[in-house]
């Protein structure tokens, strides 16, 4: 439950961090702008922040438990076992989660405070952006990491509906077509900019 | 059909247990997977061997005795099919097949095959029924109930208590047992009154039976011989979240 919650107090934060990033295709002032906009908010920055990371916190801390859980509820593994409906997503969300987790650090050192990038500059996001993904090894890395957000997106989104038991019921209850979409539009729309820029954007 | 198997053997509770193969030869297509143990039973008697001791009563899929995992299958490849009602014309001639117990630290082995499912009945007792006073038959159709309502509550009512889902579930979860009861009570309207404290009473239970937690993957649906919905999952959640949050006090019969 506290899974879920927290999961999809994310998933808000995700889809909002997609669309503004999206505005570096409408060039630097609109983006620098909404980046100022943000900032200039002053205490629901922070606020938010702080929501952010009790949530990481507690989506954590659930983690462990559950994987604790499961070890001990299963000491004897069977010799042999299949799985038969489940998804790759739902089989990675553990690791998943870690490498988005480590993931999540070096994005903050690297665009938020500036600590691993080389010529940051703290009221121009475009340039920062557009500098950091001409590398390639760094564009490859956010592609990665986003790949695998899609993926625990996929399930986690889908299951924390469940777990809170706000679905409708359905025929083929293994089918997520709304998920599904949501995850595909947040794995897109990170993904497209580095890889956007890594090809030369903006020409 | 000439088959290998690789089966799980276990002398005792405490004892080690290890995979020991046997050729299972000339076995009729038209067998059960039961009957087929039983004639590779019968080889290991004649052959002054101990029998592979394996759970079974009605062999006709409803009794939810039987169970174990063939091949890493909760029941085996068919679908919507107990261990018994799975014939060996779903294998060909030459398989090599895998037969393990359900594993899961609440279901443990009491020898080779067979587990101990009781923590399922402790999940029922601690409030998987409807209290009702005894008295005369009452009349067919007397209780009118939605016919949307009727289905979900009949198709979660299909419940056997085999144990499959806990089986196939990576987590060893055991929330669609416990979903299912909760489902079909708490559509019914006799199941009303106490329906919220039931919610709380099994869940709770179901927690302290040692069962993993439930993550979603979705193999216990499969591999439930009833096809039983991870819908009825959602809902016992949802009438587990009401009864924590509104905490809603229902007369309780046990303690008035």
């Amino acid at each position: 439950m506290v899974m879920a919650v927290t999961g999809i107090i994310m998933i808000g934060f995700v889809v909002g961090h997609v669309l503004g990033n999206l505005l570096v295709f409408r060039g630097p002032e609109k983006l620098n702008s909404y980046a100022a906009f943000l900032r200039g908010t002053g205490g629901a920055l922070w606020l938010a922040r702080l929501v952010l990371l009790a949530s990481v916190i507690m989506h954590v801390v659930a983690a462990v438990q559950l994987t604790r859980l499961q070890r001990k509820a299963r000491p004897i593994g069977y010799d042999r076992q299949e799985p038969q409906v489940s998804t790759l997503a739902a089989r990675t969300i553990r690791w998943g989660g870690l490498l988005i987790f480590f993931f999540v650090i070096l994005h903050i050192l690297h665009f938020t405070t500036g600590t691993l990038h080389p010529t940051f500059n703290h009221t121009d996001v475009y340039a920062n952006m557009i500098s950091a993904f001409r590398v390639p090894w760094i564009a490859a890395l956010y592609v990665v990491a986003m790949a695998a957000l899609g993926l625990h997106l996929y399930h986690g989104m889908w299951s924390s509906v469940r777990t809170l038991g706000m679905n409708r019921a359905s025929r083929d209850p293994l089918k997520r077509r709304a998920a599904a979409l949501l995850a595909a539009v947040v794995w897109l729309g990170f993904t497209i900019i580095p890889v956007a820029i890594l090809a030369g954007f903006p020409s | 059909m000439n088959l290998t198997l690789r089966v799980w053997r276990q002398s005792a509770p405490d004892a080690r247990g290890s995979i020991v193969n046997y050729e299972a030869n000339d076995i009729s297509p038209d067998m059960s997977f039961l009957e087929m143990l039983d004639v590779v039973n019968e080889r290991l008697t004649e052959r002054g061997e101990i029998p592979i001791a394996f759970d079974h009563d009605c062999r006709e899929g409803i009794c939810g005795s039987c169970g174990v995992m063939i091949n890493g299958a909760a029941h085996g490849p068919m679908r919507g099919t107990a261990t018994c009602q799975l014939h060996m014309r779903s294998f060909t001639d030459g398989d090599t097949i895998t037969v393990e117990p359900w594993r899961a630290r609440a279901f443990p082995v009491i020898k080779d095959l067979c587990v101990d499912r009781s923590a399922f009945d402790r999940i029922i007792a601690a409030g998987g029924y409807v209290s009702a006073n005894t008295g005369g038959a009452r009349d067919a159709n007397e209780i009118l109930i939605p016919k949307e309502n009727v289905d979900t509550a009949m198709d979660a009512a299909a419940c056997i208590g085999c144990g499959a889902c806990v089986a196939a579930c990576p987590n060893a979860s055991a929330s669609l047992f416990t979903a299912a009861k909760i489902t079909h009570l708490g559509l019914l309207p006799q199941g009303q009154p106490e329906r919220y404290r039931r919610a709380l009473r099994m869940v709770t239970r179901m927690d302290l039976e040692s069962f993993g937690g439930c993550t979603l993957f979705g193999e216990c649906q499969d591999a439930c011989p009833k096809e039983i919905s991870i819908d009825t999952i959602a809902r016992m959640n949802r009438d587990y979240l009401k009864a924590v949050m509104i905490a809603k006090a229902e007369p309780d019969s046990t303690t008035a």
